[in-house]
């Protein structure tokens, strides 16, 4: 499916991220890793929970909010089935549990304080992510 | 319980930005990642900007001693490279572009109630869980071995 390009809603939601990465860090003196803080809810350690609970209760909360304000921002996408979904995420899952962060972890915090494990990750990410979109899109015409 | 506020405050924040900019449509991520057919290079835009603001805030906040409703910061310290950082995020790459999802839209799109997401994080969790196991498994061989050896020493 055609997606337009959008610059301006891009910075501006990255600055937003951004924002909320630094409220993060001043507040809690964490990264705001997501895969990492919600590691943390699946095998709690006492007295390291509720802010975790909360900070993933923030996502959902603004997904709420989202849905009245502008629900085509999180509609769901037609192009891969909820099989391939269903292996999407287990790889997501194994994936960000060895390699110790996602997107917003290593790509967003990871490279605003020049980390190189960080920066290694998230070439090695980009890359096999935009290989097998690629793949996909070249093989199975995008939907799988 | 000023901590558990923030970390909301932050949760949201971050919520709202990844739906602002796309991040939260699974076409949006694939199109970016896609480099074949109709390049949406939007996502290099959501990089740029959470990048410079954080960049900058970042090391502002260093400044201080101490955050403001913990007792010290906790800064990750490795610089090493290892098979599983590089196996790991390899293997992030290749999930993120099966689903269109990474974590964080997958836990903002849940409102939703659409299948893809729910479906998503529960897979997600599993996978977590899966490897955790398995991380605990590895250790408890690892700690078997050593008191083998010394036995045998």
């Amino acid at each position: 499916m055609l997606t337009e390009f959008t610059p301006v809603a891009a910075l501006a939601g990255g600055a937003l991220i951004g924002l909320g990465a630094s409220v993060m860090l001043l507040f809690n003196g964490r990264i705001a890793g997501i895969s990492g803080v919600y590691k943390g809810i699946l095998r709690p350690v006492p007295g390291d929970l509720f802010w975790r609970i909360a900070f993933v209760g923030g996502l959902v909360a603004a997904g709420l909010a989202l849905m009245f304000l502008a629900p085509s921002a999180v509609a769901p996408t037609q192009a891969r089935s909820i099989g391939m979904t269903a292996i999407a995420g287990l790889v997501v899952g194994v994936g960000v549990t060895m390699g110790n962060g996602c997107t917003s972890g290593h790509g967003v915090c990871g490279l605003s304080r020049f980390s190189r494990r960080s920066l290694l990750a998230t070439v090695t990410f980009m890359a096999t992510g935009m290989a097998t979109a690629t793949a996909i899109q070249v093989m199975f015409g995008g939907s799988l | 319980m000023k901590a558990v506020f923030s970390a909301l405050v932050a949760g949201a924040l971050l919520g709202l930005g990844l739906g602002v900019s796309g991040m939260t449509q699974a076409d949006k991520v694939i199109n970016f990642l896609d480099l074949s057919d109709a390049w949406d290079p939007s996502l290099a835009f959501v990089m740029g900007g959470a990048i410079g603001v954080h960049l900058v805030l970042y090391r502002l906040i260093l400044l201080r001693r101490s955050p403001l409703f913990a007792d010290r910061f906790g800064i990750p310290t490795r610089t090493d490279f290892d098979a599983k950082l590089v196996g790991g995020a390899a293997l992030f790459g290749v999930g993120w572009a099966l689903g269109g999802y990474c974590p964080g839209p997958g836990l903002v799109s849940l409102s939703s109630g659409a299948v893809n997401a729910v479906v998503f994080v529960g897979s997600l969790t599993l996978g977590i869980l899966g490897y955790q196991a398995f991380q605990t498994y590895q250790q408890n061989a690892v700690a078997d071995t050593t008191v083998a050896n010394e036995r045998v020493a």
